[in-house]
Order: structure tokens, then C-alpha cells, then sequence
């Protein structure tokens, strides 16, 4: 009855003569192809006293090169549909839009022309210095923002780059020159540092020489990598309360540090991950705070995990009289975990889930581009998709109750409460 | 209608059994997935002043137990075959979805069934439920532009249930009784009232004989009166200002807009993409983002001009006229004066000339693509054909490519003159209050 469905990814990568590494991946599910141009140029290469340098960049990135003006980049984007996003996370700057499959050749030549020859001209850094201090105002205004912020400064210290804020401040964004863009860019931004995935309704050989010809006579030397320092071991219970008056409803952050992406606990760090916070509408965590006790709309857990010791980060949005008794559930719920880890059942279902969700996960080129993408920048291979259930299937209750233990304490837990209430029972 | 919304993929089967269920199938085999859409033609629209919210209530309490799903075991079913479920309640609608492997095809029907006929409404789950949506509506009152959003739509609206937001108001969720849920629930929760939609990698055929299996014996409703609320003519201009604690100000400017089945949609369509960029039709997908739009309208005269740092324009299909949204931030330091009427220039600029050849190829052409995009897998297009059902509008999603080509300039300008006039708009403002305490102080303790 059935034709045939696709049972896996069969990604094709090469490396080109400039450094530079190509992943495409054909699919035949829409006439169209996902671009995602990856580039090692986080606010984690920063230098001392640019903080934001990253942000700013990549707002400015796509507004002008040495073969294009700004309005020729939009109108290029614009008569084709294409939203073309510039993101800047902590270690990586990325080029990412989806276009229709025949616009695929001038789209890809203009993403490759914006990374590489980029102008930053002096009125598009003053326009978008504008709306990045816009933003961060706005970010000063959103409790969620500022209970996330505050939870990383507690967890990692002010000056560590994972605790610093990632889009500057309104002084370091102000003092940030057009020499500081271009010095950033031709650093960080070099073949060496770009993984490109392409993924859609292509094929594989003509996406690859299409990239060589785009990518053809660019050279750049390989950027150094940067150790990202580990945080301060966490001693105590740190607790911090940002007074926001007038705010109807509270923001909690509540965290630990905890592994690195590359670490071999990550499988086991993920399912009680997912056993804590994500199982159904919100884990063990909604069960209590959102099912049983009626307090929250949301609350969850994400682990996060990259390339140093990461975040897994407890969310919560509450009135703000029942952020105590929100805390308190969040303690009991850590303190239970840690202490017996999850139940059979619970691993088992987690598993289930887990593995059962790999087609979803990689139903769209977008979805499948950033997995790639995950998998180049952690060695995973190309054929991790497939890998994956055996890795998960090899994680025991043990070693679930092992990484629950590792982490889950709450003495050694630091949380951000962003609301209206200075300290508890004092409303503003 | 034979027509599919993926090239080369099997056209769209519907059937309804006897009891009134439509059914819309399409098998799309790219990937071991199905999605499932249970749709109600139930929403904030259908209610009265008193009992606003309930439809989303409900919605809520319908992730609760079943007679044959003790509540405790709802979670877990579409989990063991890596699945996701979820729902959402708007203007003209409730509906509810699971997206998994396809072996979870019958259990996914199995839930939805449930949903439709056995929700045991627990008196304790109710009131539960009652502050978790209070904290819902308090979250997003966190965020001065959705309350300027709720502002504005309340003030733009005079008679129609649109008025009220679909959350409800906090005086209502605070008064409902479990009850007004459960009759709800009873009223609208009947299969002559539902559509079921079924997209991926299923025999279409096998679907129909499992939807018999699990919905059939569930009776049809008793008849219900249709919804009657109009909204009288706009006779000028509406205004409303917030002034509180923040950090930005807020500008909306809104004008009531077509509904879908009005001739003027398509037309509007083009409109909004030369003003603000295409999003699309998707109420699931196509707003996560922003849309093309440096060479809108809106976008170089604000943005660009150095007013705002943000434009966005929201047209949603919706079965009565809702409203067409224009949404600025302003850029740090600008003035709501300066930005409204920058705003209001452009539009009249647009009214005065109409908007150019080019502008319109462009604006066909970023829907086009937008119209592709926004299909990118089973559960967009299962949402997709659900919509569109549940508002009569099928007719309009599977031609809607062909009805934008024909789209001609005389109709957008007409479009822009009938529609965007001083005397039906509603301006909102969202104003940082001046001077008083302080933003923000952090302590520790």
C-alpha cells in the first residue's frame, strides 16, 4: 500500500579545497531547500570589553557587501520570499532562510556573498545599533528575559561567556565602532570556520559545485578555538529576586550547571532531562506545579548542552503570592529525582519517546539542517540519526540515576524570581 | 475537491459518516509520520458576555481524563510512538492535534473520540484548571504589547463577540462554573459540529473503516442556532491609551478586515504583503518569524526611516470580519505622535497612488513562496485543510495560488481606499509611563 518512506538521513559531506565543509541532504517533501550557513563567531570569541560584538555583527552582517548594497540584498530577498534570519548564540553565527527550489542557485549565491564580503557600511550600524539598544530595552521589560539573564550571571558569574549577556549592554553596544564589525568579521569569519548544510529538493553533486563556485577564492586561516573556562563549582544556594512593578505575573529561572555536549553522560543527561521537565506537556515538573497544584501555565526544563559545562534550566511563569510554594515544589521535585532518580516505567516511557521522535524531529529541511549542523560541530557522524536509538537504548536506569544525582540538589541550585515583589510578601 | 496543497503528493479524500463527522484524508508517504486534527467549529466567537473564555477552558479540560482514559493516563499514549499533542482555541475554533509515527494512527483516533463524547469534566480537574488559566492570561499580560493588542481589539469591536479576548476576562474565569463548562463541552462537542483530518503515511481507505470504528456510534448534536452577532458600521475613529510601568512604547493601528469568504480577502492579502511582507495562511506556522519585508511598504518607511524597530501586519482568515493589525515598536526615544503618523502617512500614500507594478509582482510572489513553505509537513498541511474547513473556506485554501495571480492593482488600490480610511481605524497606544519609580532594581537574598 505504502510507498517507499524515507527510513533515515544518507547526508552527503565534503570538504572543500578552502576548508570549508558542505552537507546536503535531498528531500522530496516540498519544492524547496533550507540553507544554513554555520559559522564559529559566538558572542564566545568576543574581545574583553565588546560585549554584544557578535549580536551587533550579525544585525548588521546582511545590509550591504563589497558586490551588493543593502537594497539590493532586499530586494534580492524580498522578490524571492525569502526571510533570511542572522542569529548569534553563544558560539555560533548563522546564516539560515528557506527558498523555493528554483531560486536555489541565486539565494545560495548571495547567503555566501553576505558572509563573505560583507561592507558594514556606518548608517546601517547606526540603524541597527538603534534597534539592538530598542531591544535590549524591551528585554529590560520581560521577566522572562531578565529571570533567564540573571539565572546565567548566577550561574556562571558575570564574566564568564556564558553569563555575560549575550546582546550587550546599552554602554558596550554604544561604544562598538565599525572597526570592531570588520576586525570581527574577517577573523571569525574564514572557510575554515563555515559548515554550510543545504537540504531540500536538490541534488547532492550540483548543491556541492554550487558552493565551490561561490565559496571558490575565498582563503582564511582556521580560528583558534577557545576553552570555555569551567564555573566556579557551585558551593551554596544562590538566590536572586529582580523587582519589575506593575508586572501581573512572576518569572522563575531555576538552574544548575551541568556537562558539556561532547560528554558521554550526555544520553543520560538527556533522558532525565526529559523525565524532570519534558515527558508530555512538562515532566514530573507540570505533574506537580501545573496538573496537581493549578499554579502554573508553564513550566519545564531544557538542557541545553553545548560545548562547556552546560545550563539544564527549570522555568515556571506564577502568581506572584505562589512563587514560594512554586519554589518549594521545584525543590521537592529536584530533591526526589536526585535522590531515587526516575522508576523503570519512567525510563522506559522516556526512551520510547525519545527514539519514536526521530522522524518528527527530522520531518522538515529546516529541522534536518540544524541537525546536521549538530552533528558536524560535535562529531556525531553522518549517519547519528540512525545511531541514535542504539545510544539511547544503551543508557541503563543506572546511569539515569547517576546523572539525576550528579545534578539535581537543591542546595546547590541557583534561581532568579522576576516580578513584581521585591523580596517575598513585599509588593512594590 | 481533488486538489492537494504539495505538488505531486495524492489528492485530498473527504467522506462524512452518517452522524455528521466530515473526515478530510491525504496520504503523503515522505516521511513514517501521520498527523491528526480534530476541529470543532467552536470558539471565542460563539460567546456571551459572562462566560467569556469557556471555549478555551474547555479546550483545556479536555486534556484531562475520559471514561476510558483515567486522567493519570493521557499522558503517555502518543508519547510511545514519539509523539506530540497539543491544541488551540481561537475566534471560530477549538482544535486538537497529534502528530506521531503512523502505527499511532488508531490510538491517536481512540483519543480524539474520547475527547468528542466521554470528557469527565472532574469537579476538582475544573477548578484546578481555573488558575492555571488565570496565570496564562496574567503571563501575557507581562507583555504590554499583547495587552495593547487586547486593548485595542476590545475598543475596535462594539457588538461582536470578537470583542472579548479568546483567554476570556479575568472576572469570567473567576465565575464560571463547572457547569457553563460542561454544557458547553455537551453543546459543541458533537460530530456534526467536528471535522477530522488525517494527513501522512496512511491508506486513506484504512483511515475511513477506523474513523467509523472509533466515532461512528457517537450520536449527532441537537441543532444549533448559528451565530448571529454583527457588528455595526464604524462611524469614526477609536482611540485608546495605556500608560504603565515600561520600558518601550507600543503602537497598533487596525481597520476591520474581511472576513474569508469576502471577495476583498485576496485582494488585502496583496495589500498587507506590500505593506508589511507576506506571511501566508498559516495561523500554525506562518507568524513564527518575520516575513520578507525590507522592500515593504511599512518596513522602509518606518524601519528604515528610523521610527520603528519593528513593523508587522497581521490578515487572518477568520468566518466574520475581524480585524487587519498594523503593529510598530518604537525605536528608543521616538515619540507615539511621530510614529503614528509616520504610520498613518504611509497608508495614505498607498490610498492616494496605489501601490506600483512592481510591488504587486513582488507581493505575488512572496505569497506564492510563503504558500509553499508553510506546507512543509504533515502537520501543517493537516492544520491547514482543517481551517479552512472548519471556516467554509476550502474552496478558497486550494485556490487560493490562482486566485492571487488574478489579483489586479485597481483591487488593491480599491482595497486600500474602501478599507483603510480615518474613520475605521482603531489607533492604540502602549505609552512608558514617565518618571515614577524605578524599572528595575535587582537584590539578592
Amino acid at each position: 500500500m505504502t510507498p517507499k518512506v524515507a527510513s533515515g538521513l544518507s547526508p552527503v559531506r565534503e570538504t572543500l579545497d578552502s576548508g570549508a565543509v558542505v552537507i546536503v541532504q535531498p528531500t522530496a517533501s516540498t519544492p524547496a531547500v533550507a540553507l544554513n550557513a554555520t559559522f564559529l563567531a559566538g558572542s564566545l570569541y568576543e574581545p574583553d570589553g565588546l560585549t554584544g560584538l557578535s549580536y551587533l555583527t550579525a544585525r548588521v552582517l546582511d545590509r550591504g557587501t563589497e558586490r551588493r548594497p543593502a537594497a539590493a540584498i532586499a530586494e534580492a530577498l524580498d522578490d524571492r520570499g525569502v526571510s533570511l534570519r542572522v542569529a548569534s548564540t553563544r558560539h555560533t553565527m548563522t546564516l539560515s532562510c528557506t527558498c523555493l527550489t528554483e531560486d536555489f542557485d541565486d539565494v545560495l549565491a548571495l547567503v555566501i556573498d553576505i558572509a563573505r564580503r560583507p561592507t558594514f557600511p556606518d548608517e546601517e550600524i547606526a540603524k541597527r545599533r538603534a534597534e539592538a539598544l530598542t531591544v535590549i530595552r524591551q528585554d529590560a521589560d520581560n521577566p522572562a528575559v531578565r529571570a533567564a539573564e540573571r539565572l546565567f550571571e548566577l550561574l556562571y558569574g558575570p564574566a564568564h561567556p556564558y553569563g555575560r549577556p549575550a546582546k550587550g549592554t546599552p554602554d558596550s553596544l554604544g561604544r562598538l565602532t565599525r572597526a570592531d564589525l570588520i576586525a570581527f568579521h574577517a577573523r571569525r569569519f574564514t572557510p575554515p570556520a563555515l559548515s554550510l548544510a543545504l537540504v531540500g529538493d536538490i541534488d547532492a553533486r550540483q548543491a556541492i559545485d554550487a558552493a565551490e563556485r561561490e565559496l571558490g577564492g575565498w582563503a582564511g586561516a582556521e580560528p583558534g578555538a577557545i576553552v570555555v573556562p569551567p564555573p566556579e563549582p557551585a558551593a551554596v544556594r544562590r538566590i536572586a529576586r529582580i523587582a519589575m512593578p506593575g508586572k501581573p505575573q512572576s518569572d522563575i529561572a531555576y538552574g544548575f550547571t551541568t556537562i558539556s555536549r561532547l560528554d558521554p553522560r550526555y544520553y543520560a543527561y538527556w533522558m532525565m532531562n526529559n523525565v524532570l521537565g519534558q515527558f508530555g506537556l512538562g515532566g514530573r515538573l507540570a505533574d506537580n506545579i501545573r496538573e496537581r497544584q493549578g499554579m502554573a501555565y508553564y513550566t519545564y526544563s531544557t538542557f541545553d548542552a553545548t560545548v562547556g559545562e552546560s545550563p539544564l534550566t527549570i522555568r515556571a511563569g506564577v502568581d506572584p503570592d505562589n512563587v514560594e510554594r512554586t519554589l518549594a515544589a521545584i525543590d521537592g521535585e529536584v530533591a526526589k529525582l536526585g535522590a531515587d532518580g526516575p522508576t523503570e516505567v519512567e525510563v522506559a516511557e522516556t526512551r520510547q519517546y525519545l527514539i519514536g521522535a526521530i522522524p518528527r524531529m527530522l520531518e522538515t529541511n529546516d529541522s534536518i539542517a540544524g541537525f546536521l549542523q549538530a552533528c558536524e560541530r560535535f562529531g556525531l557522524g553522518l549517519d547519528h540519526d540512525r545511531r541514535l536509538p542504539g545510544l539511547l537504548e544503551a543508557v541503563s536506569g543506572d546511569d539515569l540515576r547517576a546523572a539525576a544525582a550528579d545534578v539535581l540538589a537543591p542546595d546547590r541550585a541557583a534561581a532568579a524570581i522576576a516580578g513584581p515583589d521585591a523580596a517575598p510578601g513585599e509588593r512594590l | 475537491m481533488a486538489v492537494s496543497l504539495v505538488p505531486g503528493a495524492t489528492p485530498v479524500r473527504r467522506a462524512v459518516l452518517d452522524n455528521g463527522l466530515k473526515m478530510i484524508v491525504q496520504e503523503i508517504h515522505t516521511a513514517p509520520l501521520v498527523s491528526v486534527w480534530c476541529w470543532y467549529a467552536v470558539g471565542s466567537g460563539d460567546e456571551a458576555p459572562g462566560t467569556t473564555g469557556v471555549s478555551h477552558w474547555v479546550e483545556h479540560m479536555n486534556f484531562k481524563g475520559t471514561t476510558n482514559i483515567p486522567s493519570e493516563q493521557m499522558k503517555g499514549i502518543v508519547e510511545r510512538f514519539g509523539g506530540m499533542w497539543n491544541g488551540y482555541t481561537w475566534l471560530d475554533q477549538t482544535t486538537y492535534l497529534e502528530t506521531a509515527g503512523s502505527s499511532a494512527l488508531e490510538q491517536m483516533l481512540f483519543i480524539e473520540a474520547e475527547r468528542m463524547a466521554n470528557g469527565l469534566y472532574e469537579p476538582a480537574d475544573c477548578e484546578s484548571e481555573r488558575t492555571v488559566i488565570i496565570s496564562e492570561l496574567q503571563g501575557g499580560e507581562n507583555d504590554p504589547d499583547q495587552l495593547l493588542d487586547t486593548e485595542v481589539i476590545a475598543t475596535a469591536f462594539r457588538a461582536h463577540p470578537y470583542r472579548h479576548p479568546t483567554i476570556g476576562w479575568l472576572d469570567d474565569l473567576k465565575s464560571m462554573t463547572r457547569d457553563d463548562l460542561y454544557s458547553h463541552y455537551r453543546r459543541f462537542y458533537v460530530p456534526d459540529n467536528a471535522t477530522l483530518v488525517v494527513v501522512g503515511n496512511v491508506d486513506a481507505e484504512d483511515v475511513f473503516t477506523a474513523a467509523a470504528k472509533y466515532f461512528g456510534h457517537i450520536p449527532a448534536g441537537p441543532p444549533r442556532a448559528a451565530r448571529r452577532a454583527a457588528e455595526p458600521a464604524q462611524a469614526g475613529e477609536r482611540r485608546v491609551v495605556i500608560e504603565r510601568e515600561g520600558t518601550t512604547g507600543y503602537v497598533k493601528v487596525v481597520f476591520p478586515a474581511p472576513s474569508v469568504s469576502d471577495p476583498d480577502f485576496v485582494p488585502m492579502l496583496v495589500l498587507d504583503a506590500v505593506l508589511t511582507g507576506a506571511k501566508g495562511v498559516n495561523l500554525w506556522s506562518s507568524f513564527r518569524g518575520a516575513p520578507p519585508q525590507r522592500k515593504a511598504r511599512l518596513y522602509t518607511s518606518l524601519v528604515e526611516g528610523g521610527v520603528a524597530s519593528m513593523v508587522s501586519g497581521a490578515l487572518l482568515p477568520t468566518r466574520d470580519a475581524f480585524l487587519y493589525t498594523l503593529s510598530l515598536t518604537a525605536l528608543d526615544g521616538v515619540p507615539l505622535e511621530t510614529l503614528e503618523g509616520c504610520t498613518v502617512e504611509a497608508i495614505e500614500t498607498l490610498r492616494r497612488s496605489g501601490a506600483d507594478p512592481a510591488e504587486l509582482q513582488r507581493a505575488r510572489r512572496q505569497l506564492r513562496a510563503r504558500l509553499v513553505f508553510e506546507n512543509d509537513s504533515v502537520t501543517n498541511i493537516a492544520h491547514q485543510l482543517g481551517y479552512f474547513e472548519t471556516l467554509n473556506a476550502s474552496d478558497l485554501l486550494v485556490s487560493l495560488n490562482r486566485r492571487i495571480d488574478e489579483v489586479t492593482a485597481d483591487q488593491v488600490w480599491d482595497a486600500a481606499r474602501r478599507r483603510l480610511g480615518a474613520a475605521t481605524r482603531t489607533v492604540g497606544w502602549f505609552r512608558p509611563a514617565a518618571g515614577g519609580r524605578p524599572l528595575a532594581a535587582d537584590g539578592d537574598a
